[in-house]
């Protein structure tokens, strides 16, 4: 780990219980589902960076939701332009805001540059805009919003639907089983990058995510948490249960808690006592179809992969 | 008043980007274009410009990248072709929309398929509609000042709109010209600090890119054309202040010996300078033909192509470029279009010339002069050629 990586990362100003932001730059009165999980993610992200920041939105969920003109839930500056290029725009704000400060134009050297997309606009269609963001070392941080699917659209499939799971564009049937591939890892695509830091979270476990924003706006270079944000509307469970939902998935070692700094992995949540998913996945109905070999299926994937990524943060 | 320097028109290009003192470049590299940002690179490598040059992964990125840039309040430049505008295409609607002052250089090429690196317009007219004013450079020296100019009315307050200046791909880009450059002062007087009216700041915030919902979407397109609309005036008053520092005066519509023409040859672009000696050539034998060139190509100058057409029988529209629809050249619906309106009816045909590289010669030009006018009197149902086509 470079000084500068771990000094940047203990001199944030950590978030306790005592000490939760009382801020709220994404205002509430915007319109999202009831129990929305997304939208509670991005709270808490907005909460742990204050109001100096700079948000480029993708299109998706979170841009309707909170921008139909002339209506805006965002107290900080928000620039939305399309689906699949957050990343590159937000190349362009960072870019900006360093030849200004350079040129002596400003000085507003420590505005946060934040770039959210969803699962679609992260890790399918925003993939090839993500990656060059962070070959290119911009300062900046980026949040993907893992829902599952394309909710905003009606809840299709992505490449980070798990497998198994029921979406309107691969529904269980004689022939399949629903999704029919294994949800892709984009935390590890992104530490492939060798960026300061990587870092998946989970609403259900908020100061562990407020912090973890806190660090990835911290490092000098980019940076990138993937958080998991239930869709009760999209996963078909009931609204009051995104928190546990957003719990049971870590408990049951399907979405690991861990980060990556400089290279170094580290587990941030051990579930020393893990659930078996079935736990999980009986809380949705688009996992009701499946049967008990799938499960098992699933149970021996999530075991090999919790596996894998001690190993990684034994290293 | 600067030296004039032999040296490529796409180096000029880069010369006067950097006499601007542009602040972000996001750019791609794509065939002809890439002498451009080369050039740029290597300014901003030898500290000569000090701006951030970024390599993004592809002309999509270009442009978003660009986009939030010109969003955070810095000028921005970046430069393409072809595919590469093509894949810009999306977030060139959402970049005027914005109305954000990105400046862009155009070197045009044929679109794919087959793929060809070589010279037309059929780039420049995919991106027709996008919101950005366009210009078109007819030589090296005109490709200079037109970017100058780009910056000058795109940053305009009461413009506030992308601005493309086109340059033909290789038979102007790569050309080696006599021009005249201008020094930082002399450029300083024509080109003020920019400062963005609105801009992503914490200080002061802003949400730009919201959702327009059907209760303000009609609106908002409405407003955005009468923008576009109203540009040309500024596009005008600019040229007339360039005149005045720097002596060259430019206008949206040349002509050239269309005092008293029959017959008018309209077209874009490098090739005007091939067709302005066959034209030279048919007049020393008597035929009166001249040309009318539009410079500025968005807003559309539909009055100032009338004025130059008022007065002739024959109308030659030469399209670098084939709408694939049954119906000829994207730029002869235009030129059909605002003689319809304006109560003009001459004898229009449309020639399909020089697509992908294909050389057209003066030759060519005086053949299409020969053939309207044959048309024309024989009453030939209008219509168009494809010219200079192999058998």
């Amino acid at each position: 780990m470079t000084n500068s990586t771990v000094e940047a990362i203990q001199g944030i100003e950590k978030i306790r219980a005592s000490n939760i932001p009382v801020v709220e730059p994404l205002s509430n009165g915007h319109r999202a589902c009831q129990g929305c999980g997304e939208v509670l993610a991005l709270r808490l992200v907005m909460k742990a960076l204050g109001h100096n920041v700079i948000v480029v939105s993708a299109t998706g969920c979170m841009e309707i939701i909170s921008s139909p003109y002339p209506q805006t839930a965002w107290e900080v500056p928000w620039l939305h332009v399309a689906f699949e290029n957050a990343a590159a725009v937000a190349s362009g704000v960072e870019a900006a805001y360093r030849v200004m400060n350079r040129k002596g134009k400003i000085n507003q050297p420590d505005v946060t540059i934040l770039a959210y997309g969803g699962d679609g606009g992260t890790a399918d269609i925003g993939l090839q805009s993500l990656s060059g963001a962070l070959e290119r070392g911009h300062n900046f941080l980026y949040v993907c919003l893992d829902n599952e699917a394309y909710m905003n659209t009606g809840i299709q499939r992505s490449s980070s639907t798990p497998y198994g799971a029921m979406t309107t564009t691969s529904p269980p049937g004689k022939k399949s089983i629903g999704q029919m591939t294994w949800k892709k890892n984009v935390a590890a695509i992104a530490a492939a990058h060798e960026i300061p830091y990587v870092a998946t979270a989970s609403p259900a476990f908020h100061i562990d995510l407020m912090n973890k924003v806190r660090k990835g706006a911290a490092v000098k270079g980019p940076a990138y948490i993937h958080i998991y944000s239930p869709c009760p509307t999209g996963w078909r469970c009931d609204p009051s249960m995104s928190v546990h939902v957003a719990r049971l998935v870590v408990q049951t070692r399907i979405f690991p808690l861990y980060e990556v700094v400089d290279g170094h992995w580290r587990l941030t949540n051990k579930v020393k006592r893990p659930k078996p998913v079935i736990e999980y996945l009986k809380t949705q109905r688009r996992f009701r179809h499946l049967t008990e070999k799938e499960i098992n299926k699933i149970q021996q994937r999530v075991d090999k992969e919790w596996e894998e990524l001690v190993k990684r943060c034994e290293y | 008043m600067g030296k004039r320097v032999g040296i490529e028109v796409s180096l000029a290009v880069s010369h006067a980007v950097m006499l601007v003192d542009v602040d972000v470049i996001a750019a791609y590299p794509i065939t002809p274009q890439t002498h451009i940002v080369e050039h740029l690179s290597e300014l901003v490598a030898d500290g000569e410009l000090d701006a951030e040059f970024i390599p993004v992964e592809s002309e999509h990125s270009a442009m978003s990248t660009s986009v939030g840039a010109s969003a955070a309040g810095v000028r921005t430049f970046t430069a393409t072709s072809s595919q590469g505008l093509a894949l810009m295409v999306e977030i060139m609607y959402i970049a005027s929309s914005l109305r954000l002052p990105i400046v862009m250089a155009v070197a045009n090429r044929a679109l794919s398929g087959p793929i060809s690196i070589w010279n037309d317009h059929s780039d420049m007219m995919l991106s027709r509609d996008t919101g950005w004013i366009q210009t078109v450079a007819e030589n090296g020296q005109e490709a200079f000042d037109l970017i100058l100019h780009a910056y000058r009315v795109a940053e305009d307050p009461r413009v506030m709109l992308p601005m493309i200046v086109n340059l033909d791909g290789f038979t102007l880009s790569h050309m080696i010209e006599p021009i005249e450059f201008l020094s930082r002062e002399e450029v300083n007087k024509y080109i003020r600090p920019y400062r963005a009216p609105l801009r992503m700041d914490p200080e002061n915030p802003i949400t730009m890119g919201p959702v327009g919902m059907p209760e303000v979407y009609t609106e908002a397109k409405k407003a955005q054309d009468e923008a576009l609309k109203n540009s040309k005036e500024v596009i005008i008053e600019a040229w007339k202040e360039f005149g005045d520092l720097f002596g060259r005066y430019y206008s949206p519509v040349e002509t050239y010996r269309m005092e008293d023409a029959e017959t008018a040859i309209v077209i874009m672009g490098s090739l005007a300078e091939t067709a302005m000696t066959a034209v030279d050539r048919m007049r020393e034998k008597g035929k009166k033909v001249g040309i009318v060139r539009p410079r500025l190509f968005r807003p559309f100058p539909a009055q100032e192509i009338v004025s130059a057409l008022e007065n002739v029988n024959n109308v030659a529209v030469i399209d670098r470029a084939l709408a694939l629809n049954g119906m000829g050249g994207p730029f002869s619906f235009e030129i059909r279009s605002v003689l319809y309106d304006s109560g003009l009816h001459p004898y229009i045909k449309n020639y399909i010339a020089g697509l992908g590289g294909r050389d057209v010669t003066v030759e060519n030009f005086t053949e299409i002069a020969s053939d309207i006018e044959k048309c024309s009197r024989e009453g030939v149902k209008p219509g168009y050629e494809i010219i200079n086509v192999r058998e």
